[in-house]
């Protein structure tokens, strides 16, 4: 079995922490991304880039609409994802406007970090 | 002494005319907004001291585009030495300078003009960012400027501009125009965009510098692309705009359409609106502005209010409500049919779609229905 774990957290509480809790906490990161590996039980990990780079689109009637930020509806729940490989958001977007689930819900698309690490 | 005024007095036409061009090259050029920001004003600083030397070239835009990109690769290399991680970025600006003379000509440049305009009206910007960035960057507004006609303070229309460029920048939203089955949805973004400013400036009495802006970049629009769309947007804004005298009494108070002294309406914008009108209704497919810009062109076309051919205005209103069925083009619609066929059948048309709710809050058509019963109990 296959688990997909979504990693949350606030701005605030990130910024109360201390330089030397902070680099602790990426040593220990990183020792346990290299163990999760090693058992082969790492299957992919990415950071992604903040929320206000966060672009949400939906097809309704044929018609794309994008929109700035992260606007999932209260009642739409996290339903699965796409790792894609894009050029530029133009892009992406193209690709996602085609993804056929699209025009029952939405669809957030977020840029990922080029390091796991800060 | 005198050489150097009149020098100073070209750089500052050129500046003038100029400087958004350039600076829309460069963002291709160089790939960042601040960084083409600065390699433009790099650039007319050297042509100051530079030209009253040597004189000023042949072509002074492409003398200044190319100024600004080695301007900017000095400027990367000299911060590369503090930051390594900008080393990379001047190897490739620099490989890039030698390799696209071509990228410089005429066509390219009308291109960017109008890639500026897609990248700052690029929907997954917020409605407000894509406004600010676009009087910002596209019309050369000071951020200053935008927040005295936004009515806004300077530093929250700037954290805005800024948090769109990193937005542009960490999201990669490329610099290009869309293609051929992108456009109509983007153009629409771009639109909706030189709308806002429009309305804004027009409802808002210090609004003239939203209103000229507005048909400046209409105009900009329908010179690189003559969409129909496009062309009824102008349309529509050099129509209403050019009632603008005749909008307000001496006192500030507003005039409506039917009481304005039609003397005062600007004559060459109501022809010009006019000609763009009769191109944007050339289109198979009408669209929302055009239509709009119809029906604002029967009002010009009127020497008085009694002469207004409101059959026609009535159709075009039937015309516009399937392309956008909401209740407040059917309520502009009843009020056409309240002058075509008597204010008794006006009302009832009105109180129909009070009935049905949705604009129970919306005072104008409450006062358009109590200026029926009004005109009723006249008869």
């Amino acid at each position: 079995m296959k688990y997909l774990c979504l990693i949350y957290h606030a701005q605030s509480m990130l910024d109360a922490i201390s330089p030397a809790e902070f680099s602790t906490m990426q040593e220990g990161l990183r020792a346990f991304l290299e163990e999760l590996q090693e058992k082969g039980q790492l299957v992919d990990v990415n950071r992604l880039k903040p929320v206000r780079t966060a672009t949400t689109v939906r097809v309704r009637e044929g018609k794309l609409s994008t929109t700035d930020g992260p606007f999932a509806e209260t009642k739409e729940q996290l339903l699965g994802y796409l790792l894609i490989e894009a050029s530029d958001l133009n892009e992406a977007i193209r690709i996602i406007a085609r993804f056929p689930p699209i025009r029952f819900g939405s669809v957030e698309i977020r840029p990922i970090e080029d390091s796991l690490y800060v | 002494m005198r050489r150097e005024n009149f020098l100073s007095g070209v750089v500052d036409d050129l500046y003038r005319a100029e400087s958004r061009r350039v600076f829309a090259t460069l963002v291709r050029l160089l790939g960042d907004f601040d960084l083409a920001e600065e390699a433009m004003h790099d650039a007319f600083a050297a042509a100051l001291e530079q030209w009253s030397r040597d004189g000023v070239p042949a072509n002074p835009r492409a003398w200044l585009i190319s100024t600004g990109r080695f301007k900017a690769i000095d400027r990367i290399r000299r911060r590369a030495r503090f930051d390594a991680t900008l080393v990379e970025l001047a190897e490739l600006l620099d490989a890039r300078a030698s390799e696209t003379a071509e990228s410089q000509d005429d066509a390219h440049l009308e291109d960017d003009r109008l890639r500026l305009i897609f990248t700052c009206c690029h929907p997954a910007l917020a409605p407000d960012a894509q406004v600010a960035l676009t009087l910002r960057e596209v019309c050369g507004l000071t951020t200053e400027d935008i927040a005295r006609a936004f009515l806004a303070t300077a530093p929250t229309i700037a954290q805005r501009i800024v948090r769109a460029k990193a937005k542009i920048r960490d999201a990669r939203i490329p610099y290009q125009v869309p293609s051929r089955d992108e456009l109509p949805e983007r153009l629409d973004a771009v639109l909706a965009v030189v709308y806002l400013v429009f309305n804004e400036g027009y409802s808002t009495s210090s609004g003239e510098t939203l209103t000229r802006e507005a048909i400046r970049l209409g105009r900009l629009l329908t010179e690189l692309l003559p969409e129909p769309e496009a062309l009824g947007l102008l349309a529509l804004m050099l129509l209403q705009e050019s009632r603008r005298a005749a909008r307000t009494s001496a006192g500030g108070e507003p005039v409506s359409l039917d009481e304005q002294d039609r003397s005062l309406w600007n004559r060459e914008w109501i022809a010009e609106g006019l000609a763009l009108v009769e191109r944007a209704l050339q289109s198979p497919r009408l669209g929302a502005y055009s239509v709009q810009a119809a029906i604002a062109a029967v009002h010009a076309e009127a020497l008085t209010a009694a002469a207004t051919d409101w059959a026609q205005i009535v159709g075009l209103y039937d015309v516009l409500l399937r392309i956008r069925p909401t209740p407040v083009i059917e309520l502009n619609r009843a009020a056409a049919i309240a002058m075509r066929d008597g204010p008794a059948t006006g009302l009832a048309l009105i109180d129909a779609i009070l009935a049905r709710g949705e604009l129970a809050d919306y005072a104008p058509a409450h006062a358009a229905r109590a200026e029926l019963q009004r005109r009723i109990r006249e008869l």
